[in-house]
């Protein structure tokens, strides 16, 4: 490696991207090594994507082709800030293809960013989106804005628009702690870079509907954080019952949703037993339709099963 | 018809270095030392916002003297070099030897090849995962490289800091000791520097991902005056009482009067080593 030198005129700036493209290793746009050569053809199989799409993916002309989607993540305002979480699941088809992935993670101190869609791109997508912040941060000596933050990663979702045509979408959902306006904000985006503002809350993924129905009807303005986890939790709970690649709460494993809180102090991951704590608590408060639906439905033999698998 | 005058290599070398030289020592100085917890750099700088100790990755930072458009454009070569390098590689793969060496080779292929050499003295340091295994690479204006592990003094007047420096030393010093000497050894003996007159930024290893910290004045100002009074019980170590006295004393005026500047002091520090 060489020490990269710019003419003064012609220099990339703050900008990481712009660098990566200098050099040629961009993965999303042209030219980039990691999908360069399959702009022009269909990729590869063994591409793996982290799906907020559980059918196998349409346009690639190989309907055997199966990649990992990421499936349901959420966001929740609460009094202190953001509440962003994420099932665990990654399905390849009706095939389960991770059980422990995680698609909420933080994109620098104060921000977050969730994922879903293709898994690989999507991941790909974090790393360089959490590098860019930080590469612009120690370039300029200062943070960028989180407008700034949320307009950079809607550049990268439409770097990827080709992509995208191709089955690989990913939608990625962005939250922070707006210093400067000292309140959580959240931003959503559509495949072709499209960026949108939510007041409240937000819900994507392949169970994203059902996560959003479930907070839009149990969404409070100041909520408390202990309440705040329990309506994230509660959504991906409903969310997991009606689709079949949103993971629900696996006691046997001990495989939680990943749910982190972005306040002033910053990011925090939510431990694992509160969120363990925080299902316990829904599960009991489940309405005796959707317990006694079960129990008509078949005999006292499935109720009992079902009970089986509460944690 | 003109004839291009002649001018032996050896002369060219050498009106190019002495060029750089005095450039260089025009510039105020800065000093690097590790101690228990990491590596410290100090430097003379009134300006709050034209840096001149930066990050450059997880464990690297970056100091530079000398013509500040130079050692910024340098500074950012390696932010871009060392996030590339992660990107492509892992971020355990960044290295302050590597980074050292391609600068080098760059101010090296300046000097021989440009009409101006850099006029830019730098030091590239890396905090280890133990105590001991801190890395100081001085890089000078025509790419040597000099490999430190105590202390490291660039700019102007370096020599007769490096020998203040060389008496006060002490392994596996704290923060605080490290900081007076080295502030100390900036200042001379005829001389009081301000907190504010300072720059001061730390690798530290218990700082998480992220070992480079800012140490802020009134931090700096709550240290000098916590190690100027501990200097003047037990004798500063290779200094006179008097002198670490006299930084108290110039800190202390700072805060109106004695009683109640040394007590905001006090809780500032407190706080701020809460926090760390």
């Amino acid at each position: 490696m060489t020490l990269p030198m710019f003419p003064p005129g012609d220099a990339p700036g703050p900008d990481f991207a712009e660098v990566l493209r200098r050099t040629r290793l961009s993965p999303f746009g042209c030219g980039g090594a990691l999908f360069g050569a399959s702009v022009a053809g269909p990729p590869s199989p063994g591409h793996f994507t982290t799906g907020a799409v559980s059918e196998p993916v349409r346009g690639l002309g190989r309907p055997d082709m199966q990649i990992p989607h990421a499936t349901t993540i959420c966001a929740v305002r609460y009094s202190e800030g953001v509440i962003m979480a994420g099932d665990r699941r990654a399905t390849a088809g009706s095939a389960i293809a991770h059980r422990t992935l995680e698609k909420v993670h933080p994109a620098d101190t104060h921000s977050g960013v969730a994922i879903a869609g293709a898994a690989g791109t999507a991941l790909e997508m974090v790393r360089l989106f959490q590098l860019q912040l930080e590469h612009y941060e120690k370039v300029e000596g200062q943070a960028l804005s989180l407008e700034g933050k949320a307009n950079q990663l809607s550049q990268m979702v439409r770097s990827n628009l080709a992509m995208a045509m191709q089955g690989f979408v990913v939608v990625p959902l962005f939250a922070g702690y707006d210093l400067r306006r000292s309140r959580g904000r959240i931003y959503t985006y559509d495949f072709t870079g499209g960026r949108y503002e939510e007041t409240d809350y937000h819900a994507d993924g392949s169970g994203g509907r059902d996560a959003r129905t479930t907070i839009k009807l149990g969404f409070r303005e100041d909520m408390s954080r202990e309440e705040g986890v329990e309506l994230c939790v509660r959504a991906l709970w409903q969310a997991a019952d009606e689709d079949s690649a949103t993971g629900g709460p696996d006691a046997v494993r001990g495989i939680y949703p990943t749910v982190a809180t972005i306040t002033a102090a910053g990011f925090a991951r939510v431990p694992e037993e509160e969120v363990a704590s925080a299902f316990e608590r829904v599960i009991g408060t489940l309405s005796s339709a959707e317990v006694n639906r079960v129990r008509s439905a078949g005999t006292g033999e499935a109720a009992s099963s079902r009970k089986g698998k509460r944690p | 018809m003109t004839m291009p005058f002649y001018v032996a290599p050896e002369q060219f070398m050498k009106d190019k270095a002495d060029f750089a030289r005095k450039n260089i020592a025009r510039g105020r100085p800065l000093v690097a030392t590790v101690y228990a917890e990491g590596v410290l750099i100090c430097s003379e700088n009134s300006s709050r916002s034209l840096h001149k100790v930066s990050e450059i990755y997880d464990r690297i930072a970056f100091a530079g003297v000398g013509k500040y458009n130079e050692f910024d454009s340098l500074r950012v070569s390696g932010v871009q070099h060392a996030d590339l390098k992660g990107y492509q590689f892992s971020r355990e793969d960044v290295d302050a030897r590597s980074l050292a060496n391609l600068y080098a080779r760059y101010m090296g292929n300046v000097f021989t090849h440009e009409m101006k050499p850099l006029e830019v003295e730098i030091l590239v340091a890396e905090v280890g995962p133990q105590p001991g295994e801190d890395q100081m690479f001085h890089i000078l204006y025509d790419g040597t490289v000099v490999d430190e592990d105590r202390f490291s003094a660039l700019g102007g007047e370096a020599d007769a800091i490096t020998s203040r420096m060389a008496r006060a030393y002490r392994p596996g010093w704290s923060l605080q000791e490290a900081l007076v000497a080295s502030v100390q050894a900036l200042s001379g003996h005829d001389r009081d520097l301000q907190p504010t007159e300072l720059e001061v930024a730390v690798l530290d290893r218990g700082n998480g991902r992220r070992a480079f910290r800012r140490i802020l004045v009134a931090e700096v100002a709550a240290m000098l005056k916590r190690g100027g009074s501990a200097g003047a019980s037990e004798g500063a170590p290779g200094l006179g009482a008097g002198e670490g006295a006299s930084t108290n004393r110039g800190t202390v005026a700072e805060g109106g009067t004695d009683a109640e500047g040394g007590t905001e002091a006090e809780e500032g520090g407190t706080d701020t080593e809460g926090g760390a």
